[in-house]
């Protein structure tokens, strides 16, 4: 089967993931709508409404055109069609995730290829630790404990939210993300708004990053500098930097890049503490307060987007991998 | 030879896993997680011995109170003592932990065992599922989950499990399909034991070590999520001390009592560190680059 066949086969599996949610859950959006004190003719009617009369399979093909359609619902809390609230909400998170995946591929990559370049050195102990405590810290604490040190603490950092209350409201929204919509408001100081406000959690998410990234990278090229043409271009007089910039690396690109994409992924899971902590305004905040209000389609739409972009991404990370390298192009 | 000694041979190959054993003593990584580990469960387990308080008694005239001789981590804005809560509160991370396993790595070796061995299409169609499994984001789901199916211990388990088994899926594949055609086997056939019993009497047990380390491998990600789903409010249920949820209680303080926050996150990131170390051990010695 083909790479796009699989595709669609794990998204259809995800979405019959979130179908078998909904149909198990106690909660009965038929009863959600009519309340409890309607008769048995309106709760009838209101569940022939939802199609919750008809046979499951036939249930699940109506989700699925419907999803399809752009349909995810309507929200049991704010009664908008949830569609509207995630595609609002979703740019808030891909801009974060985007430069917390920049702060931590190049740093991630920096430390992973000064640690190949001598292991068991000073570099590759840190490394070794920095990657443990990334590996083991529970990310919404990391995020806690940056608040406070540098919000509360410190004063260096503005605190939790995408933009302060004056700017949110004062800036046309044009792409949804804040960097590019206050750059284009023409002031520097809602731009500035907006940059400040980013760094702290993107960093805390890159972070989380970091571990993976720098680990993969230093075994790849730890691999790589331990082949026969390393040692001859060795032999003829290359220096560190010649072999590892100029031969070693560009091999590995294709692993690295693939890591990336990969660690993109995390970050998108990452993203709904980080987001919960540090009260920014994207899909996994709106998860984890549907979460607090039970607004079940809420939570299954917010679930079936994280859930999706999750799959597409991983699916062009195999992609990546297979175009990168030679061997395994069919 | 008989029968009996050829899958004493088959089953005497677990050398390699003695070696293990003593590898694991010789990494010091390995080392300082296996005693990390085993203090987690002796608190675990005699929990009430060391507790110096009762977890859940409130105390509303001692709330909020900085860390200090009689309370060592102060106290939580019930006034219950720190300390104690946090004592008992590796008991749903260890018991979540336990639970996780106990139903992903049978469902991961039930599926794994049966590709491997059957191959053909019941190993494409196993495989397949394994495969988009995998690819299924773990946290998400779970979050969705617990949330529709109400929180508690065995719901964040079952939470977990539902996208935890396929790594012990593919591993035990990849072992079983390695013995399908093993003398021992063969000869196990011709004696008469087929079905369930040659299954899991007699590529079980072969496949069953590989597959425990890979649990290992795993065990610091399950402790993470599962306080994650107490930060989110859908762990285990309070008053149950939890170190997750504790942590959500610390946000509201944050900036005022700082410690209610910051103790139970160091305590999950003690626990996650030792299954860490215990992992990167792992690795190491599964490395066959090592030197």
């Amino acid at each position: 089967m083909g790479w796009l066949g699989t595709l669609v086969l794990t998204l259809l599996g995800l979405l019959l993931v979130t179908f078998a949610l909904g149909l198990t859950s106690a909660a009965d959006p038929a009863l959600h709508r009519v309340g409890d004190h309607a008769t048995e003719a309106v709760y009838q009617a209101a569940r022939h409404d939802f199609g919750l009369d008809q046979p499951i399979p036939l249930r699940f093909a109506s989700y699925v055109w419907g999803i399809l359609h752009g349909d995810f619902g309507t929200s049991w809390s704010s009664s908008r069609p949830i569609a509207g609230d995630l595609a609002r909400v979703f740019p808030a998170t891909v801009e974060l995730a985007i430069v917390a995946i920049i702060f931590g591929a190049s740093i991630g990559i920096a430390l992973g290829t000064a640690s190949a370049l001598k292991p068991r050195g000073v570099v590759d102990n840190i490394l070794r630790l920095v990657a443990l405590v990334g590996y083991s810290v529970p990310i919404f604490w990391l995020g806690l404990l940056m608040l406070l040190v540098f919000y509360a603490i410190l004063h260096w950092a503005v605190g939790p939210g995408r933009l302060d209350d004056i700017v949110q409201y004062s800036i046309t929204w044009h792409t949804g993300f804040a960097l590019i919509d206050t750059a284009m408001a023409g002031d520097w100081d809602p731009f500035r708004d907006a940059v400040a406000h980013l760094v702290l959690p993107a960093a805390v998410l890159a972070f989380y990053a970091i571990a993976g990234i720098s680990r993969l990278t230093r075994a790849a090229l730890l691999a790589e500098l331990g082949k026969d043409y390393v040692t001859a271009a060795r032999a003829k007089g290359a220096t560190q930097w010649q072999i590892v910039l100029g031969q070693a690396f560009p091999n590995v690109a294709g692993v690295v890049v693939t890591i990336v994409a990969l660690s993109f992924t995390v970050l998108l899971e990452g993203a709904i503490l980080t987001e919960t902590v540090f009260a920014w305004p994207g899909i996994g905040r709106y998860l984890t307060a549907s979460i607090f209000v039970a607004d079940m389609p809420a939570i299954l739409g917010a679930t079936l987007v994280i859930g999706a972009s999750f799959v597409t991404v991983n699916a062009i990370a195999d992609l990546l991998t297979k175009s990168l390298d030679p061997r395994l192009r069919t | 030879m008989t029968l009996a000694h050829m899958e004493a041979a088959a089953t005497e190959t677990p050398a390699p896993s003695l070696r293990l054993l003593r590898s694991i003593w010789a990494s010091k990584t390995a080392t300082i997680g296996l005693i990390l580990i085993a203090l987690l469960l002796l608190t675990a387990l005699f929990a009430p011995l060391i507790a110096p308080y009762d977890p859940i008694a409130q105390d509303i005239n001692n709330r909020l109170l900085p860390p200090s001789a009689t309370h060592w981590f102060g106290t939580d804005g019930f006034g219950r003592d720190m300390l104690s809560r946090i004592i008992f509160g590796t008991r749903p991370s260890l018991g979540l932990l336990a639970l996780v396993i106990a139903t992903s790595l049978p469902i991961g070796l039930i599926v794994g065992v049966t590709a491997g061995f059957f191959g053909g299409w019941v190993e494409r169609v196993l495989m397949r599922i394994t495969d988009i499994v995998m690819a299924f984001p773990q946290l998400v789901l779970a979050l969705a989950f617990v949330a529709m199916l109400g929180p508690g211990l065995i719901n964040s388990a079952l939470a977990l499990t539902l996208t935890g088994w396929p790594a012990y899926a593919r591993q035990s594949r990849t072992e079983a399909a390695a013995i399908r055609q093993s003398d021992f086997l063969a000869a196990a056939q011709m004696a008469g034991i087929r079905g369930p019993r040659l299954l899991f009497g007699h590529v079980l047990p072969l496949v069953l070590p590989g597959a425990i380390i890979r649990v290992a491998l795993d065990l610091a990600g399950i402790i993470l999520a599962a306080a994650a789903l107490g930060f989110i409010g859908l762990g285990v249920q309070p008053p149950t001390p939890e170190w997750g949820t504790m942590v959500a209680d610390g946000t509201k303080v944050i900036f005022d009592q700082w410690w209610i926050a910051a103790v139970p996150g160091i305590a999950i990131l003690l626990a996650s560190l030792a299954f860490n170390l215990l992992a990167d051990g792992l690795r190491d010695i599964l490395d066959p680059r090592r030197d």
